[in-house]
Protein backbone atom coordinates (compact mmCIF):
# COMPACT_ATOMS: atom_id res chain seq x y z
CA UNK A 1 0.00 0.00 0.00
CA UNK A 2 2.85 2.47 0.70
CA UNK A 3 4.44 1.18 -2.57
CA UNK A 4 1.96 2.59 -4.25
CA UNK A 5 1.37 5.89 -2.26
CA UNK A 6 5.16 6.36 -3.01
CA UNK A 7 4.63 5.66 -6.55
CA UNK A 8 1.94 7.83 -7.01
CA UNK A 9 3.68 10.69 -5.10
CA UNK A 10 6.21 10.52 -7.11
CA UNK A 11 4.80 10.88 -10.29
CA UNK A 12 2.61 13.74 -8.72
CA UNK A 13 5.94 15.59 -7.64
CA UNK A 14 7.19 15.11 -11.27
CA UNK A 15 4.14 16.31 -12.88
CA UNK A 16 3.77 19.36 -10.80
CA UNK A 17 4.46 22.61 -12.21
CA UNK A 18 4.23 25.46 -9.79
CA UNK A 19 2.14 27.89 -11.00
CA UNK A 20 4.42 31.22 -12.50
CA UNK A 21 1.62 33.26 -13.62
CA UNK A 22 2.40 36.91 -12.52
CA UNK A 23 2.30 40.09 -14.23
CA UNK A 24 0.72 43.59 -13.96
CA UNK A 25 -3.14 43.78 -14.03
CA UNK A 26 -4.84 46.37 -16.10
CA UNK A 27 -8.93 46.88 -16.09
CA UNK A 28 -9.54 47.84 -19.19
CA UNK A 29 -12.35 50.35 -20.23
CA UNK A 30 -15.56 49.16 -21.42
CA UNK A 31 -16.55 49.93 -24.46
CA UNK A 32 -18.48 53.34 -24.98
CA UNK A 33 -17.38 54.35 -21.51
CA UNK A 34 -15.92 57.70 -22.21
CA UNK A 35 -16.13 60.05 -19.34
CA UNK A 36 -15.62 63.88 -19.49
CA UNK A 37 -12.49 64.37 -16.77
CA UNK A 38 -11.56 67.52 -16.07
CA UNK A 39 -8.23 68.17 -18.11
CA UNK A 40 -6.84 69.33 -14.64
CA UNK A 41 -7.04 65.52 -13.14
CA UNK A 42 -4.73 63.98 -16.67
CA UNK A 43 -1.44 64.05 -17.23
CA UNK A 44 0.08 62.35 -20.31
CA UNK A 45 2.60 60.19 -20.85
CA UNK A 46 3.18 59.21 -24.31
CA UNK A 47 5.95 56.63 -25.69
CA UNK A 48 7.71 56.64 -28.72
CA UNK A 49 8.89 53.78 -31.14
CA UNK A 50 12.45 53.82 -29.72
CA UNK A 51 11.20 53.92 -26.10
CA UNK A 52 11.86 57.27 -25.56
CA UNK A 53 9.10 58.32 -22.71
CA UNK A 54 7.73 61.95 -23.06
CA UNK A 55 6.38 63.47 -19.67
CA UNK A 56 4.79 66.90 -19.65
CA UNK A 57 6.47 67.65 -22.55
CA UNK A 58 9.67 66.75 -21.33
CA UNK A 59 11.87 63.81 -22.01
CA UNK A 60 12.41 61.78 -18.75
CA UNK A 61 13.96 58.33 -18.25
CA UNK A 62 11.52 55.95 -16.18
CA UNK A 63 12.88 56.61 -12.53
CA UNK A 64 12.66 59.93 -13.23
CA UNK A 65 9.18 59.65 -14.76
CA UNK A 66 8.57 57.50 -11.33
CA UNK A 67 9.23 60.60 -8.75
CA UNK A 68 7.25 63.28 -10.67
CA UNK A 69 4.13 61.35 -11.12
CA UNK A 70 4.65 60.62 -7.44
CA UNK A 71 4.92 64.17 -6.16
CA UNK A 72 2.04 64.41 -8.61
CA UNK A 73 -0.13 61.79 -6.89
CA UNK A 74 1.00 63.82 -3.98
CA UNK A 75 -0.47 66.82 -4.74
CA UNK A 76 -3.27 65.62 -6.88
CA UNK A 77 -4.99 62.12 -5.47
CA UNK A 78 -7.87 62.23 -8.25
CA UNK A 79 -5.10 61.92 -10.62
CA UNK A 80 -5.29 59.84 -14.29
CA UNK A 81 -2.26 59.18 -15.95
CA UNK A 82 -2.63 58.47 -20.10
CA UNK A 83 -0.55 56.65 -21.46
CA UNK A 84 -0.18 56.82 -25.47
CA UNK A 85 2.07 54.63 -27.04
CA UNK A 86 3.30 55.11 -30.96
CA UNK A 87 2.05 51.87 -32.87
CA UNK A 88 6.14 50.69 -33.38
CA UNK A 89 6.65 50.95 -29.64
CA UNK A 90 7.65 47.28 -28.05
CA UNK A 91 5.82 45.84 -25.55
CA UNK A 92 8.79 45.41 -23.30
CA UNK A 93 8.93 49.59 -22.64
CA UNK A 94 5.06 50.07 -22.20
CA UNK A 95 5.18 47.28 -19.55
CA UNK A 96 8.37 49.20 -18.41
CA UNK A 97 5.68 52.23 -18.36
CA UNK A 98 3.00 50.65 -16.50
CA UNK A 99 5.44 49.04 -13.86
CA UNK A 100 6.99 52.94 -13.33
CA UNK A 101 3.52 53.83 -12.91
CA UNK A 102 2.27 51.43 -10.71
CA UNK A 103 5.42 51.83 -7.92
CA UNK A 104 4.60 55.68 -7.75
CA UNK A 105 1.40 54.53 -6.44
CA UNK A 106 -1.05 55.47 -9.42
CA UNK A 107 -4.08 53.29 -9.63
CA UNK A 108 -5.75 55.02 -12.35
CA UNK A 109 -4.18 54.64 -15.37
CA UNK A 110 -5.60 55.57 -19.08
CA UNK A 111 -4.61 53.39 -22.05
CA UNK A 112 -5.20 56.21 -24.91
CA UNK A 113 -5.43 54.25 -28.20
CA UNK A 114 -2.08 55.37 -30.39
CA UNK A 115 -3.24 57.34 -33.50
CA UNK A 116 -2.14 55.73 -37.00
CA UNK B 1 37.37 -11.03 28.79
CA UNK B 2 33.89 -10.07 27.70
CA UNK B 3 32.89 -6.53 26.88
CA UNK B 4 29.33 -5.69 27.86
CA UNK B 5 27.33 -3.31 25.94
CA UNK B 6 26.73 -0.13 27.68
CA UNK B 7 23.68 0.67 26.54
CA UNK B 8 20.57 -1.08 25.26
CA UNK B 9 19.18 2.03 23.65
CA UNK B 10 17.03 0.93 20.21
CA UNK B 11 18.26 3.36 17.65
CA UNK B 12 15.19 2.94 14.85
CA UNK B 13 13.26 5.16 13.38
CA UNK B 14 9.47 4.59 13.90
CA UNK B 15 7.50 4.03 10.60
CA UNK B 16 4.63 2.63 11.68
CA UNK B 17 3.16 6.64 10.81
CA UNK B 18 5.07 6.64 7.54
CA UNK B 19 1.98 5.37 5.22
CA UNK B 20 -0.09 8.12 6.34
CA UNK B 21 2.55 11.00 5.91
CA UNK B 22 3.08 10.07 2.26
CA UNK B 23 -0.61 9.89 1.89
CA UNK B 24 -0.81 13.43 3.23
CA UNK B 25 1.94 14.32 1.08
CA UNK B 26 0.05 12.64 -2.03
CA UNK B 27 -3.27 13.96 -1.16
CA UNK B 28 -1.60 17.67 -0.89
CA UNK B 29 0.45 17.33 -4.73
CA UNK B 30 -3.25 15.19 -6.17
CA UNK B 31 -4.93 18.83 -5.00
CA UNK B 32 -2.71 21.62 -6.11
CA UNK B 33 -1.06 19.32 -9.62
CA UNK B 34 -2.82 21.06 -12.88
CA UNK B 35 -1.97 18.49 -15.69
CA UNK B 36 -2.63 20.90 -18.31
CA UNK B 37 -0.18 23.78 -19.05
CA UNK B 38 -0.90 25.00 -22.42
CA UNK B 39 2.03 25.85 -24.51
CA UNK B 40 1.68 28.83 -26.92
CA UNK B 41 3.72 30.84 -29.32
CA UNK B 42 7.39 30.99 -28.69
CA UNK B 43 8.39 34.19 -26.76
CA UNK B 44 10.53 36.26 -24.26
CA UNK B 45 7.99 37.70 -21.77
CA UNK B 46 9.08 41.61 -20.44
CA UNK B 47 9.68 41.59 -16.76
CA UNK B 48 8.53 44.25 -14.26
CA UNK B 49 9.43 44.73 -10.93
CA UNK B 50 6.22 45.39 -9.28
CA UNK B 51 4.15 42.27 -9.74
CA UNK B 52 0.95 40.98 -8.92
CA UNK B 53 0.12 37.27 -8.93
CA UNK B 54 -2.82 36.25 -10.49
CA UNK B 55 -5.71 34.84 -8.10
CA UNK B 56 -6.99 31.58 -9.60
CA UNK B 57 -5.86 29.62 -12.13
CA UNK B 58 -9.58 28.68 -13.12
CA UNK B 59 -10.34 32.29 -14.05
CA UNK B 60 -7.44 32.74 -15.82
CA UNK B 61 -7.00 32.16 -19.88
CA UNK B 62 -3.56 32.73 -21.41
CA UNK B 63 -3.32 34.67 -24.52
CA UNK B 64 -0.40 34.44 -26.47
CA UNK B 65 1.13 37.30 -29.02
CA UNK B 66 3.94 36.47 -30.68
CA UNK B 67 6.58 38.98 -31.84
CA UNK B 68 5.39 38.46 -35.51
CA UNK B 69 2.27 39.33 -33.95
CA UNK B 70 0.32 36.01 -34.16
CA UNK B 71 -2.03 35.22 -31.69
CA UNK B 72 -2.98 32.24 -29.99
CA UNK B 73 -5.61 30.73 -27.26
CA UNK B 74 -5.67 27.52 -25.91
CA UNK B 75 -3.04 26.37 -28.40
CA UNK B 76 -5.37 27.59 -31.59
CA UNK B 77 -4.05 30.15 -33.36
CA UNK B 78 -6.85 32.57 -34.01
CA UNK B 79 -7.27 35.49 -36.52
CA UNK B 80 -7.34 39.31 -34.67
CA UNK B 81 -10.29 39.90 -35.50
CA UNK B 82 -11.73 36.35 -34.44
CA UNK B 83 -10.18 36.71 -30.80
CA UNK B 84 -13.63 38.52 -29.93
CA UNK B 85 -15.79 35.73 -30.50
CA UNK B 86 -13.21 33.04 -28.55
CA UNK B 87 -13.36 35.08 -25.41
CA UNK B 88 -16.78 36.30 -25.75
CA UNK B 89 -17.59 32.60 -25.42
CA UNK B 90 -15.25 32.08 -22.49
CA UNK B 91 -16.43 35.55 -20.67
CA UNK B 92 -19.75 33.42 -21.15
CA UNK B 93 -19.04 30.84 -19.07
CA UNK B 94 -17.09 32.54 -16.65
CA UNK B 95 -18.38 35.93 -15.86
CA UNK B 96 -14.80 36.16 -13.54
CA UNK B 97 -12.28 35.67 -16.45
CA UNK B 98 -8.78 37.18 -16.30
CA UNK B 99 -7.19 37.35 -19.23
CA UNK B 100 -3.25 36.48 -18.73
CA UNK B 101 -1.44 38.50 -22.01
CA UNK B 102 1.72 36.58 -22.76
CA UNK B 103 3.09 38.99 -25.25
CA UNK B 104 6.87 38.78 -26.24
CA UNK B 105 8.67 41.81 -25.29
CA UNK B 106 9.05 43.22 -29.09
CA UNK B 107 5.88 42.76 -29.99
CA UNK B 108 4.58 46.12 -31.47
CA UNK B 109 2.08 47.91 -29.57
CA UNK B 110 -0.18 48.23 -32.48
CA UNK B 111 -0.69 44.29 -32.11
CA UNK B 112 -1.28 44.80 -28.39
CA UNK B 113 -3.88 47.59 -29.25
CA UNK B 114 -6.13 45.53 -31.31
CA UNK B 115 -6.15 42.61 -28.82
CA UNK B 116 -7.26 44.60 -26.45
CA UNK B 117 -9.71 46.34 -28.59
CA UNK B 118 -11.19 43.09 -28.92
CA UNK B 119 -11.22 42.13 -25.18
CA UNK B 120 -12.76 45.13 -24.86
CA UNK B 121 -15.72 44.09 -27.90
CA UNK B 122 -16.00 40.95 -25.81
CA UNK B 123 -17.03 42.64 -22.58
CA UNK B 124 -13.23 41.06 -20.96
CA UNK B 125 -12.04 43.81 -18.91
CA UNK B 126 -9.83 42.34 -16.82
CA UNK B 127 -6.01 41.60 -18.06
CA UNK B 128 -3.32 40.77 -16.37
CA UNK B 129 0.19 41.49 -18.56
CA UNK B 130 2.39 38.99 -17.79
CA UNK B 131 5.71 39.47 -16.93
CA UNK B 132 9.03 38.49 -15.36
CA UNK B 133 10.66 39.50 -12.04
CA UNK B 134 13.58 41.65 -12.67
CA UNK B 135 15.89 40.92 -10.42
CA UNK B 136 17.84 44.07 -9.55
Amino acid sequence: MADIAFLLLVFFLVTTTISMDKGIGQVLPAIGEELEVNPKNITKVLVNATGQVLHDEELVSLSQLRTKIKNMLAQNDKLIVSVKTHPQTKHQVYVDVLDQLKQAGATRISIAEPDI
Amino acid sequence: MKFKKKSEVKSEIPTASMPDIIFMLLVFFMVTTVLREFEGLPLILPSAKKIEKLESKRNTTHVWVSKAGLVSIDDKRVPIPAVRNVIYAKIAENPKLTISLKADRDTPMKVITDVQQEFRQANALKVNYAAKTRVG
